[in-house]
């Protein structure tokens, strides 16, 4: 081949692949606000009637042990976060509803189950609970439970914006053996079904929540895990910043509709 | 103990009718399972739950394989009398629970 | 001795294909469920064929034991003895569609005065596709009031689940309804 011939076969080629990767991280509109709704307008009457029943909600047997636990003293510090607390009711209202928070010693954000493991380093000197615990499943969803009606609201800080932009470009990247995104399911097909299931928003308005395919209460990063691994993608390790970084901008996306935890979803 | 969440209404008439509802933490492993391996996983399940009320038995459930984790059992009874309304769950493995509820009948 | 159906794998076109006469099979099915034996057999190879077709292949840690009608049968004749199950007086509150087989929220409520004199004494809720037949056995009486219970039940296929109501006079009074249990779509398992 002559050297202009090369040349130009260069130039194509690193186009072709400049826009291949190009559509690869194709990111999309925003969904209207106006259309958005929580994952349990598409529940069936019995799931939905389960959620909203406190007395028949298996949820709420977490709660009821994260009570125990925020009650409980704890650590070398022999303190429960009653008594820096106070009543859960008051302090942790709205709580929920604005992690992922910037952490400034950190200088990342940390969603509210790292929040609470840092507290009990920190405060408490405790050992902190494992990520997908009883323990830290418990807490999480008692202090979840506190936020319950409250809109979510994001803070608006500087310091989270590029942490923002990762979790959106995580949202519209595609990935896995399936090359999906997830912005291909729950932006453009979400209402439609996928085996039995109706394909949600993917807005988390209730986590931890009780997931009937799980049968137990389980975290937003165990059921990131599962849709990775249904797009036949390489998990993440839980408790890594990528799933920090998506929630925040789940968060965002869903900002205004209102915390469920502890939710029923199928 | 399994986590318990009993449902009894504080005050009742005296002949109302009340529903009552309960709910206990436990996998029910149905024994029907096998892990990743092909090993069957044992049967683990709570096989029995009583009520009482005022020491007298008001309803009494045997749960199979085929009742759900975290069991939910929902029933009614007359408000007779003032008291207590006790419950009692029994499964595999030496498994038992207790909790009890008052209830005031005007 | 028994002998089970062994679930087999089946296309998922197939499934999706099958999945609406499943529906009317079933219902014949549970129908059918106590009458003529000529019609138990009829019924029983029209949805054991459609339940073949219907097998998705289900996460593996699921065992492929099915129990069969003689199962059922032989189920409820434990618990009726030689009297005869009446259809009535029963009703039956399940999803026809349920989200997700491992937890179907159920209630069985029994048209009854609830009367020392005429009571339900006993409600027995059986299935005809699960590796064993019973959910669950409530024994009651009149301190009842109202001869209901709910619970949540595992199904682990599409089939019928039906409630048996035994009276204080003896008597046997059964309902029966169909449940299509389709699979979720992001498992946690692939294995």
């Amino acid at each position: 081949m002559s050297v202009a011939r090369h040349r130009a076969w260069l130039i194509v080629s690193t186009v072709l692949l400049g826009l291949g990767a190009a559509a690869a991280v194709s990111v999309r509109a925003e969904m209207p606000l106006a259309q958005r709704h929580s994952g349990y307008a598409d529940l069936s009457p019995d799931s939905k009637k389960m959620q909203d029943d406190d007395a028949a909600n298996p949820g709420m047997l977490w709660v009821l042990d994260g009570q125990a636990l925020w009650n409980a003293k704890t650590g070398a510090a022999n303190r429960a976060c009653a008594e820096c607390h106070n009543d859960s009711r008051a302090s942790m209202k709205g709580v929920a509803a604005r992690y992922p928070a910037f952490d400034t010693k950190l200088g990342r954000p940390v969603n509210l189950e790292e929040r609470i493991n840092l507290c009990r380093a920190e405060r408490q000197q405790a050992t902190p609970f494992a990520y997908e615990s009883k323990e830290l499943l418990a807490l999480s969803a008692f202090v979840g439970k506190q936020s319950r009606g409250e809109p979510i609201a994001p803070l608006a800080d500087e310091r989270l914006k590029p942490f923002l932009e990762a979790g959106r470009e995580q949202f519209s990247r595609n990935q896995g053996q399936l090359n999906l995104s997830c912005s291909q399911c729950h932006d453009d097909n979400w209402g439609k079904r996928l085996a039995g299931n109706i394909i949600p928003q993917a807005h988390p308005t209730g986590y931890p929540l009780y997931r009937l395919e799980w049968q137990a209460l389980g975290s937003l990063q165990r059921r990131l895990r599962n849709c990775l691994i249904g797009m036949r993608a390489e998990p993440y390790d839980y408790g890594a910043p990528e799933y920090v970084s998506l929630e925040l901008y789940l968060m965002w996306r869903a900002r205004g509709l209102p915390i469920e935890t502890p939710a029923v979803r199928p | 103990m399994a986590s318990v969440l009993i449902n009894v209404p504080a005050k009742a008439k005296r002949g109302e009718i009340i529903t009552i509802k309960t709910l206990i933490s436990h996998v029910m492993e149905s024994g029907f399972r096998r892990s990743q391996l092909g090993v069957a996983i044992p049967r683990d399940i709570i096989t029995s739950f009583v009520c009482n009320y005022n020491g007298e038995e008001i309803f009494q459930a045997t749960l199979y394989p085929a009742i759900a984790a975290n069991p939910f059992v929902a029933f009614d009874t007359i408000a007779t009398e003032s008291g207590t309304i006790a419950f009692t769950w029994r499964g595999d493995n030496g498994f038992s629970a207790t909790d009890s509820a008052n209830i005031i009948v005007v | 001795m028994t002998d089970k159906t062994i679930k087999t794998l089946a296309s998922r076109r197939d499934v999706l294909a099958s999945a609406g006469s499943l529906v009317g099979g079933g219902l014949i099915g549970g129908f059918g469920l106590l009458s003529t034996p000529v019609a138990q057999a009829q019924v029983q190879v029209q949805v054991q064929v459609q339940a073949q077709m219907q097998s998705q292949m289900r996460s593996q840690v699921q065992s492929q034991v099915q129990s069969t009608q003689a199962d059922l049968n032989l189920a409820i004749r434990r618990i009726v003895g030689e009297a005869t199950v009446k259809p009535g007086k029963v009703k039956l509150d399940v999803p026809p569609l349920s989200e997700n087989g491992n937890s179907v929220s159920m209630s069985v409520s029994v048209d009854s005065p609830m009367t020392p004199a005429d009571h339900v004494k006993a409600i027995h809720v059986l299935t005809d596709k699960n590796p064993q037949p019973y959910v669950i056995g409530v024994k009651i009486g009149p301190r009842a009031g109202r001869a209901t219970i709910s619970t949540r039940m595992r199904l682990s296929d599409t089939q019928n689940v039906i409630a048996i109501a035994e009276m204080s006079d003896g008597s046997f009074w059964s309902a029966t309804e169909t449940v299509i249990v389709t699979l979720g779509a992001c498992l946690e398992d692939l294995s």
